[in-house]
């Protein structure tokens, strides 16, 4: 035997002791546990020996080389947490810094309220259906019982294109493609813009709106104000109070107007509300059977009601917006307060 | 319509305050608009009358007063009104007294002469809004009494918006019924008495159009004193109604149309030649109207002529020449109904809209006309004196409007309600309206009586019912509707989904209206028909947009004017284009940016946005639904013709653009930098691909690059659709990683650097198959588009 192998794990402890990086710490691995290692060699040697010498020889190369082995893994797992340490360190950031990349862009609030006045009557059933904006005169008026000469046309003041065509007024002309083309049961709702001329503080001469309407064997006037009394609630997320006062459209009857507690002094009388308590947020009522017969629907058989809704208003109403006029301006400074809001 | 609280309550007077009131009013239908006190507030003014008046010795303007107030002792005011004088009666402000405004009336000496009240005009009352001299009070007013009890001040204005179907409302009697039946009690109207004729003159009546005028009354009044004035309470009550005193005569028919809801006119009869006419008027006939205007008719405009020629606008307004004046002493009264059909629409037709042509177009009672013209003559006797002649009357019954029986069933009013309403209390509802009545077994036959213009169906009825019953007593049901199981097309991509990828990709949204400059649109649509607005809000919103750009363009600039450098936008509508005749309505999505690409950050170097940023986010649109496009080089008018592409579909469909704005347009419409636009078709955009399943092989991809040396004119897009139609089975992606020029590459050439993904779906490959795949592609390269492999 050239060496015992107490003395070869005393060398090889020591040059582990001097290791200072992984690179190191397996050079002196290679140098003892290797094919060439000294403890390996000293297995090797063990073949001369007689079976009972070897035994006890054996006993102590693999004493020695397992206290080796150990304490190579040790020093070599505080070698990689010291480094670890020393990366981590390097490696803190600021992590205050604002985060890098493309920005995010947002919707359009009344966009955002349009699709939240959808998503509440899809969730019973309420189908989305688009109109045209350039309509003809039949669709926005004579079918909806609103002749010429009709004193509610002094209501609408209209766009014309020409004597027969104009900018709808309304979203109530869906109505009628809808009803003209399919039959009942309907659930439906329109949004959509609406064109009048008018141009002030309180008025644009676009703007939105939300036609719902609904046709079926049995529909009374009860189910509308349950409708308008569940959207409402909905919208606002919060048991408002509602009120329903007689009104008058040409194309319903009963009509009403529906009012609800002011969302900005709850009821108490402010500025918005005119001290009145109440805001008026649509009109409503049970489609007129002059409507039915315009588009071929039998009105015995049949009622519905119809509804509608001035999104801007509602906009308005949910988010505070004070100026009816910021929402066409598109000034950044406006829109950017809408990112985070969606439906 | 405005009406004074206190004159309503000498009709019916419900033990209810002003609020409760005006509460149930609104919740009848009839919307109370605002309630504004009668007068504004002010204490300490008192009838006084003038004893005497006396120069005053300091002041050429002044006079110095005695004036009797009610007390022991006149007071000494000095005034400086011209219309001061002896036994004048006017409003005297006593020392404490307040006027509007919180103006303090102090014992004071004006230029040396103590003075201890002041005498005052309507304006310092706040009574009116300008005055001239003092309020002249009624000689028989009783001196000492507070002014605002004398002129009964403590009253509101309510002002009510009636809807066109209730012109029942157009009139305090019509309001009281209204009340009256909202609070169930009883009422009378004024007490009209036949006034008997005190002479026989008449004007002859000749009514040429019966069914426009079924019925005419006219008569002559002769002799009214020119030099009465209005009574002061009948002043109030037009004031309170809204209405300014224009003499006598036209006072007291405005006060019967507000009293009684008839329009009246009055002509001064001296200056109608021979007899009345009422006809349609002739072609390029003209009138001078009372508001000043002269207006051309045509011939379905109905008038009221005499033998020579128009005199009034039948039913709208008079004619200037024949209307009474401060010197008229013979007085015609004309008292109609017209048909609202031949009324509604006259009066806007001229841009007019009147007192009495709101009220014909919406209906008046045809059963009134008589009881309104003895009111006014009975009125304008009691004013003014003057001898009537009988009444004239001209009607065709046939003309008049029918009231006819409408049937409404029990079953009916359940139905649409969603409620059984008790027969006792709907019956009650109908009398209490005025409706005539006839129970049957499973309806009631109901006559609506002839102030109510909007009832003649069963709606109508059910429609009272439910107004009196109230809206909010019915009932409310939750959604007791037949569900149905929703659709979800998949064929169909939603618009919301795009529109959140964009704003994901940092665009905001805009909403820009549908009508724009016709400059802006011009300069960037100079070749589309202009679809012009026949009355535009103005000439920056006059012709409807032919692209959705013109919007986006503005709303940048507005931005960009108010220090942003970054704007990127992105809008969603129609857009309308003359095609054939006809208008197309054809929903897009539009899209701008321009400044940089990301926002300014740290520890990296800003960019501007440029045509790949942009194609990217339209490839990204065009990745969601899955729908095949080509971009190739096209011009458009708008965009920079090197910087535009063409979006068209695999099947050929044109789909949309993306571009630079041309340098030009850009300068033009005042940006200083450059701007990227796109525009898509939202239908083409929206059809969804549905997925279908390939298997996935299980072997390994290899990946070859390879730079190639090609002609600067070749497109990437050439180079790509070469390999693609060398049709390599195991060819299964190329990439474009690099383009260069410069150094190593000749002067009109450029290398572009492809990565080729090869794997196959069977087998793993070998070298060999790999490199025949190469070298038969590059093969055709140089065939077909003389492309080298860079050295």
């Amino acid at each position: 035997m050239s060496a015992i192998p107490e003395e070869i794990l005393a060398q090889a402890l020591k040059e582990l002791a001097q290791s200072e990086d992984l690179n190191q710490i397996d050079q002196v691995r290679v140098n003892y546990l290797g094919k060439k290692g000294l403890f390996t060699l000293q297995m090797k040697e063990l073949g001369k020996l007689d079976p009972e010498q070897r035994r006890i020889a054996g006993q102590v190369i693999n004493q020695a080389r397992d206290n080796f082995q150990q304490q190579l893994e040790a020093k070599k797992i505080e070698l990689e947490h010291s480094f670890l340490a020393k990366r981590l360190a390097a490696e803190c950031i600021d992590v205050t810094l604002p985060g890098r990349g493309q920005s995010i862009g947002g919707l359009h609030p009344i966009t955002t309220t349009l699709r939240r006045i959808s998503k509440i009557f899809a969730s019973v059933g309420f189908k989305v259906v688009e109109g045209p904006e350039i309509e003809d005169d039949y669709h926005n008026f004579e079918a909806l019982n609103i002749p010429a000469h009709h004193p509610a046309r002094a209501m609408h003041d209209t766009f014309y294109f020409d004597a027969h065509t104009v900018l709808r007024t309304h979203t109530s002309p869906v109505q009628i493609r809808v009803m003209e083309s399919e039959a009942p049961p309907l659930k439906v709702i329109a949004p959509g813009r609406v064109y009048r001329c008018d141009s002030d503080i309180t008025h644009t001469p676009m703007f939105h709106q939300v036609e719902g309407f609904l046709v079926d064997t049995d529909v009374s006037f009860a189910d509308l104000k349950g409708v308008v009394y569940e959207f409402l609630r909905a919208f606002f997320e919060k048991d408002i109070q509602v009120r329903f006062r007689p009104s008058y459209f040409p194309f319903t009857e009963p009509s009403a107007e529906v009012d609800i507690e002011c969302v900005i002094c709850s009821g108490e009388g402010c500025r918005v509300c005119s001290q009145t308590g109440w805001l008026e947020v649509m009109g409503c009522g049970m489609i007129h059977p002059e409507v039915f017969n315009s588009v071929k629907i039998d009105g015995e058989r049949y009622s519905g009601f119809a509804f509608g809704m001035g999104v801007e208003r509602l906009a308005m109403l949910r988010y505070g917006i004070n100026d009816l006029r910021l929402f066409f301006e598109n000034d950044l400074k406006f829109l950017q307060q809408f990112t985070h809001k969606d439906g | 319509m405005k009406i004074s609280e206190n004159w309503l309550r000498t009709y019916v007077n419900p033990e209810i305050g002003i609020a409760e009131l005006v509460a149930q009013l609104t919740m009848a239908g009839l919307e109370v608009d605002s309630i504004e006190p009668a007068a504004a507030v002010f204490t300490g003014v008192v009838v006084g009358e003038v004893i005497s008046t006396e120069q005053h010795p300091n002041a050429d303007r002044l006079k110095v007063c005695q004036v009797n107030v009610g007390e022991a002792e006149p007071l000494q005011i000095v005034c400086g009104a011209t219309n001061v004088r002896e036994g004048l009666k006017i409003p005297a402000a006593l020392v404490g007294a307040i006027l509007p405004g919180d103006f303090k009336i102090k014992k004071s000496k004006l230029r040396g002469v103590e003075s201890l009240g002041m005498l005052c005009s309507e304006k310092e009352l706040g009574l009116a809004a300008d005055a001239h001299g003092l309020m002249e009070l009624a000689a028989n007013a009783p001196v000492g009494i507070d002014i605002r009890e004398y002129l009964s001040l403590n009253d509101n204005i309510i002002e009510i918006d009636l809807t066109p179907n209730r012109a029942d409302c157009l009139s305090i009697e019509g309001i009281a019924r209204e009340v009256a039946v909202l609070n169930k009690l009883d009422w009378s109207a004024t007490l009209v008495e036949k006034t008997t004729p005190t002479n026989i003159d008449e004007l002859s009546i000749n009514v040429l159009t019966p069914d426009a005028c079924p019925r005419y009354l006219g008569r002559l009044i002769k002799d009214v004193n020119p030099k009465a004035e209005t009574p002061l309470w009948m002043q109030e009550r037009l004031r309170r109604s809204g209405m300014r005193s224009l003499g006598v005569i036209v006072d007291v028919t405005n006060y019967v149309l507000i009293e009684l809801g008839q329009p009246l006119h009055a002509f001064d009869a001296n200056k109608i030649s021979g007899g009345i006419s009422v006809r349609h008027a002739h072609t390029d006939e003209s009138i001078a109207l009372l508001n000043g205007q002269t207006i051309k008719l045509d011939n379905d405009v109905l008038v009221i002529a005499d033998d020579r020629q128009a005199l009034a606008l039948a039913g709208v307004m008079g004619g200037s020449e024949s209307s009474v004046t401060s010197a008229t002493q013979n007085v015609f009264l004309e008292c109609a109904f017209f048909t609202p059909a031949s009324i509604a629409g006259k009066a806007r037709k001229f841009g007019l809209h009147t007192d009495s042509s709101h009220r014909f177009e919406r209906g008046v009672d045809f059963t009134l006309q008589e009881r309104a013209i003895e009111r006014a003559t009975q009125l304008i006797m009691d004013i003014a004196g003057g001898s009537p002649g009988p009444i004239t009357e001209v009607t065709s019954t046939a003309f008049l409007p029918s009231r006819n029986a409408v049937i409404i069933r029990k079953q009916r009013i359940e139905k649409i309600l969603g409620l059984k309403i008790a027969d006792t209390v709907i019956a009650d509802i109908f009398q209490r309206l005025g409706l005539s009545v006839v129970p049957q077994d499973d309806d009631w036959l109901v006559t609506p009586p002839g102030f109510r213009f909007d009832i003649a169906i069963e709606a109508d009825l059910i429609e009272e019912i439910a107004r009196i019953y109230g809206y909010n007593s019915l009932p409310s049901n939750n959604l007791l509707m037949r569900s149905e199981l929703g659709l979800a097309p998949e064929a169909l991509l939603e618009l919301d989904r795009v529109k959140d990828l964009l704003v994901a990709r940092g665009y905001q949204e805009a909403i820009t209206y549908s009508f724009v400059d016709e400059d802006i649109q011009k300069a960037i649509a100079p070749n589309d028909a202009v679809i012009r607005l026949q009355n535009p809000i103005s000439a920056d919103l006059a012709v409807m947009r032919s692209t959705l750009w013109g919007g986006l363009i503005k709303a940048a600039l507005y931005n960009t004017h108010r220090q942003h450098t970054r704007v990127r936008l992105f809008e969603t509508g129609l857009k309308f284009v003359e095609k054939d005749g006809g208008v197309f309505q054809q929903k897009m999505l539009s899209g701008l940016s321009l400044g940089s690409l990301y926002p300014e950050q740290w520890n990296e170097s800003t960019r501007n946005v440029d045509f790949f940023d942009i194609k990217a986010d339209v490839q990204a649109m065009l990745a969601l639904s899955g729908i095949e496009t080509k971009f190739s080089p096209a011009q458009q008018t708008a965009l920079h013709p090197g910087q535009s592409a063409e979006i068209v579909t695999s099947d050929g469909h044109h789909i949309g653009w993306l571009g630079m704005l041309h340098p030009t347009l850009e300068k033009e419409l005042g940006f200083d930098s450059q701007v990227f636009l796109f525009e898509l078709d939202q239908d083409l955009l929206l059809k969804n691909r549905i997925p279908t399943f390939k298997p996935l092989s299980k072997y390994p991809s290899v990946r070859r690059d390879l730079a190639l040396i090609v002609k600067e004119d070749v497109s990437a897009e050439a180079i790509i659709d070469c390999i693609k139609a060398n049709n390599q089975r195991i060819l299964q992606d190329i990439v474009i990683f690099d383009v260069y020029r410069g150094k190593g590459v000749e002067e009109g050439y450029k290398s572009v650097a492809l990565g080729l993904i090869i794997q196959d779906e069977t087998q793993t490959l070998t070298d060999s198959e790999t490199e025949l795949v190469v070298s038969k592609l590059l093969n055709t390269l140089t065939d077909t588009i003389g492309a080298k492999l860079r050295d």
